[in-house]
């Protein structure tokens, strides 16, 4: 009963995105404002028919209702509670189900709290998003329908493949789905735009919240995916240039691009047939990775199980969306009305900088993902792209944009003062330059990147911080003056200065790799064995049952210079139920620094082989992530973000703009 | 019930969505309420200036341009003012049925055809609680630990092999029937319960390990009825009619009065009899598997029919088959050595020497 409710619930959902999607329309372009209101309940509606759905499924999983043919195929009645929700959606089905629920809440969000929205834009707004949410609904219910019965049912399920029984798929996927998916309000508003042919600083002010937040969330999506691979793969790798790490990478790119190109659009009234190509391309690339994801084009753990008429649905989707949305770009663009010109040497000329070298990294990547799967299609040659090609081309661009960081930061609007801001930033290039020399000097023969990026890293903190310092900073103010001054600074300005710290905390992180160590070694329990500046001895090799596995678990002592520092327990799982096994890895975190040890089988004479690693400064590289993110939370709450009171768009002294 | 919580749930969705037409407005009262918008955030302005949150050269900025969207909030409203207001009623009208109609035939007509509505849900406490055995999961999950943690308690997977049997975890069950037998010793009734458990996993085909533990089973215990009607199976499914029938027919005789499985073996041995010629039975059986599956049932198959032949050679459409199927199955060495076996066999039998030439010559088996 319930379970076919939550299935009703589903097409009645389908039904409902239908009407927000056409109804409205027709409202707005006969400018019928009872017809283009329509949107708003619909949205509301439809809102609450998917989260039933959810509901409904995860009941279904929670009571191991395995008439469910996903909770069949996808639980086991002996798995933990956790799992059991989070494997609602740690499958094909399930996933696709959080996805439109995600992207209901947006619409809800659009619908229920957008008053300030003028209504025509609200009406075009919840009918694009009306079409997304109703191609997403067809697609479930025609070709992966959660809701499909098995009668008569087993009397057990297939459990969770068991690398995905981890805490990370309870985080990962929902965070990186409010990405995602928060990206296609901001494709909404862009085609609204688009189809009203009209678009201002107003309209810019109130996609930027929509955004951040999708930006704050894919950031935060991305660095737990990496993190959750390299603590559960055992290779201690984070980032492995894989196409389904590059599809999320994209819309981070464009989005990130649209972030600061709408900030110029706010500001200035410029940039804005760029900045609505961006939102369509930040949604495009989106669509593109679970076009690559799911289709079964590649094979990962994230394509689960693949078929065919799923690839053909989702590319008539990402064909329509993208599509669609490029045409009307190509016939109302040149009709926006075009905002003014700007002077190069000021903040929005280095935004447009910024925005050239993202995209023209994002280009980059989409060639590197690409290219292989073209290949191979066309010539059936296999080929990989490496990390070789993606350090030489996004590596390299993405340094250059660390250079301008700082710049962009610290120029005033409208017309920026070059030298006084090359002075300031003077201090922070030179420590950043004496970094990267002494370094340099202490590794010769060592990759050439990591040293650049060290420098360059300490380079963008201080002056990042320095930016906030000269606005603080009096001449013979008291302490407290100095404390209300900086009190004082608008909020965005806090979260762009700490948005950017945390670009360089990552990018030290990212450089610090190449000073680590790394041991490949046959390990005997009581043997000490040297790995960077420490000595790991293994206590005890024992095997240990868990409540659906069976491990081996290694105890390991961490030794600096005698003294025990940290105790771990790397351990091979095995899965009965799925006959696989996982690594778990052992992970002590020293300072900032990790050291990695993860296990594999074990040889005939009582030794185990094992890989272990010393990261120094390994954990900045989530670190930074977390404080771009809390940069960009920091900027939501900006005070004329929360009650869209315009700033001065054209009027005042750019001093007085820039504040 | 169910269908009254459908109906619901569209009354719902229909009211959700037509519930703005239902207010009487139209355009000027919309473009005031842009207006008043725009107002309010003037007044806003002046109150963040005097709690002293904005710096007034700022406020002044913030003031020219919310009064500069007034003005073009203002414009609008006149210039839409004299929209006509019949038409507007017709298309809510219009807008009405449109929803009226396209909801529930929308959602009705692929619930329809997707959903299962008379398939109740089955938790799996319910569906434990109408077995009569409380938390079966539970219970298992226990006895499993407990074997990983001692592997060598015979006892422990007897008792939990029939479980995996009810659970129709095949598999798991023949190794853990295999098992209690390794650790326990032999033991005639259940090596046949590991045969049927072999037989199970196989999709109920007989295949020569089972056939092996039953007649391991039958040397120890000759009247056990287990082993004599998966021996009497297997002869079926090997096309031996006869001594499937001979076998069922003791069955029959020999079986105590009201024995539960007596049914089971009359059902089969009808089905000999009506159906002469069709192997239908077991062709559908294996056809119902999937790929893996069927090619190991086939496989089965082909081993237990050249264990025959190897036994008693006098069958020319055994041989026949069986190189027909090594054939088929790109077993060319096989073929050609069960061709060899088979012109050895049939010396003096023209009839099937030329029908083993010509076999020959179809799959390219030389001379």
């Amino acid at each position: 009963m319930i379970v076919e409710i939550g299935h009703y619930a589903l097409t009645l959902a389908l039904a409902l995105a239908l009407v927000q999607a056409i109804v409205p329309l027709w409202g707005t372009l006969r400018g019928d404002e009872g017809l283009a209101s329509v949107g708003q309940s619909c949205a509301l509606g439809q809102f609450v028919a998917i989260a039933l759905s959810f509901g409904a499924l995860v009941q279904a999983h929670l009571a191991s209702d395995f008439s469910v043919l996903n909770v069949a195929e996808n639980s086991h009645s002996a798995v933990p509670t956790i799992y059991k929700i989070s494997g609602v959606w740690g499958n094909h089905e399930g996933s696709m189900l959080l996805w439109v629920l995600i992207l209901a809440f947006f619409g809800a969000l659009v619908a229920g709290l957008g008053r300030g929205l003028p209504l025509i834009l609200r009406a075009n707004v919840l009918a694009v998003q009306g079409f997304i949410s109703a191609a997403f609904l067809a697609f479930i219910l025609l070709t992966s329908n959660p809701f499909a019965r098995l009668s008569p049912a087993p009397f057990e399920g297939r459990d969770l493949n068991p690398v995905l029984q981890d805490l990370g798929l309870a985080i990962h996927p929902p965070l990186l789905y409010l990405g995602y998916v928060g990206f296609s309000i901001v494709f909404s508003f862009a085609a609204a735009a688009l189809i009203e042919g009209r678009i201002d600083a107003a309209w810019a002010r109130f996609v930027r919240p929509f955004a951040l937040v999708a930006w704050c969330f894919l950031t935060l999506g991305i660095a737990m995916g990496s993190y959750w691979a390299y603590y559960t793969l055992g290779w201690g790798g984070f980032w492995f240039w894989d196409p389904v790490e590059n599809a999320s990478l994209m819309p981070w790119l464009a989005g990130t691009a649209f972030v600061h190109s709408v900030a110029v659009m706010e500001k200035r009234d410029a940039l804005k047939v760029w900045t609505i190509f961006l939102a369509i391309l930040a949604f495009s690339f989106s669509l593109l990775g679970t076009f690559l994801v799911r289709s079964g084009v590649l094979t990962s753990v994230h394509a689960f199980a693949s078929d065919p008429s799923r690839g053909v649905f989702i590319l008539a989707i990402l064909a329509l969306f993208i599509g669609g949305a490029l045409a009307l770009f190509a016939w109302r663009a040149p009709m926006l009305k075009r905002g003014g010109l700007f002077a190069p040497i000021s903040r929005e000329g280095a935004l447009v900088l910024n925005n050239l070298l993202l995209t023209t990294t994002c280009a980059g990547v989409l060639i590197g993902t690409l290219y292989p799967l073209a290949l191979e299609q066309l010539t059936g040659e296999k080929i990989t792209v490496g990390a070789p090609f993606f350090n030489m081309t996004c590596g390299v661009l993405l340094l250059m944009l660390c250079v301008v960081v700082p710049f962009g930061q610290s120029l005033a609007w409208k017309r920026g003062d070059l030298l006084g801001v090359a002075q300031r930033l003077s201090v922070a290039a030179a420590i950043g330059l004496c970094i990267f020399i002494a370094l340099f000097a202490t590794l010769r023969g060592g990759p050439v990147l990591a040293p650049i990026a060290a420098g360059l890293a300490i380079y963008i903190i201080l002056g990042s911080l320095s930016e906030i310092a000269a606005r603080v900073w009096r001449r013979g103010a008291s302490l407290g003056v100095l404390f209300s001054r900086a009190r004082g600074l608008p909020l965005s300005a806090w979260g762009s200065a700490l948005a950017h710290i945390g670009v360089g905390v990552t990018l030290l992180g990212l450089a610090a790799t190449a000073f680590g160590a790394e041991t490949i070694a046959s390990m005997r329990v009581g043997e000490p064995q040297n790995v960077g500046p420490y000595q790991v001895t293994f206590q005890s090799v024992a095997s240990r049952p868990g409540p659906n596995y069976s491990e081996v678990v290694a105890k390991a002592d961490i030794r600096s210079g005698g003294t025990i520092v940290a105790s771990v327990e790397p351990a091979k799982r095995f899965f009965s139920a799925r006959q696989t096994s996982t690594t778990q890895a052992g992970i002590a975190t020293l300072w900032f620094g990790q050291l990695y040890i993860s296990i594999g089988d074990q040889t005939g004479d009582g030794a185990v082989a094992a890989r272990l690693y010393w990261k120094p400064l390994v954990t900045f590289i989530w670190l930074g992530a977390c404080l771009m993110a809390f940069g960009g939370a920091l900027s939501l709450a900006d005070r004329r973000l929360r009650i869209g009171a315009p700033a001065p768009a054209r009027s005042g002294s750019p001093a007085i703009a820039a504040r | 019930m169910l269908w009254v919580a459908f109906a619901l749930m569209t009354g719902a969705a229909i009211l959700c969505a037509l519930w703005p037409l239902s207010r009487r407005r139209s355009g000027p009262e919309g473009q005031a309420r842009a207006i008043a918008f725009h107002k309010a955030q003037l007044a806003e302005i002046d109150r963040d200036v005097e709690r002293g949150q904005l710096p007034p050269s700022e406020a002044a900025g913030a003031r020219a341009e919310a009064a500069r969207r007034l003005i073009a909030a203002s414009d609008v409203a006149k210039t839409t003012a004299g929209a006509g207001d019949g038409r507007a009623s017709l298309r809510a009208r219009a807008a009405v049925v449109i929803v009226f109609v396209a909801i529930p035939l929308v959602t009705f007509g692929l619930y329809l055809k997707l959903g299962s509505p008379n398939l109740p849900d089955q938790p799996i406490l319910a569906r434990a609680g109408a077995a009569g055995n409380g938390d079966l999961g539970a219970a298992l999950a226990k006895i499993e630990a407990h074997l990983i943690a001692d592997p060598n308690d015979g006892r422990g997977f007897k008792v939990i092999a029939p479980v995996y049997m009810r659970l129709g975890r095949f598999d798991d069950a023949a190794k853990a029937f295999g098992e209690a037998l390794r650790l326990l010793g032999e033991d005639a009734p259940m090596r046949a319960d590991y045969g049927e458990a072999l037989t199970a996993a196989a999709g109920g085909i007989v295949t020569a390990q089972a056939r092996a533990a039953f007649e391991q089973a039958l040397t120890d215990r000759g009247d056990l009825p287990k082993a004599r009607y998966y021996i009497g199976l297997a002869a079926e499914q090997d096309g031996d009619k006869p001594k499937a029938t001979a076998i069922y027919q003791k069955l029959l005789a020999d079986g105590p009065a009201g024995a539960p499985w007596l049914a089971n073996v009359r059902e089969r041995l009808a089905g000999l009899e009506a159906a002469p010629a069709a192997p239908g039975g077991e062709a559908a059986a294996i056809a119902a598997l999937d790929p893996a599956a069927q090619q190991s049932a086939i496989r089965g198959m082909v081993e237990r029919l050249a264990e025959r032949l190897a036994q008693n050679g006098d069958d020319a459409q055994g041989w026949l088959r069986l190189i027909r199927a090594y054939g088929v199955l790109h077993e060319t060495d096989k073929a050609r050595d069960a061709l060899v076996q088979a012109r050895k066999a049939m010396t003096g039998n023209e009839t099937a020497g030329r029908d083993l030439d010509a076999l020959a010559r179809e799959f390219g088996l030389g001379s």
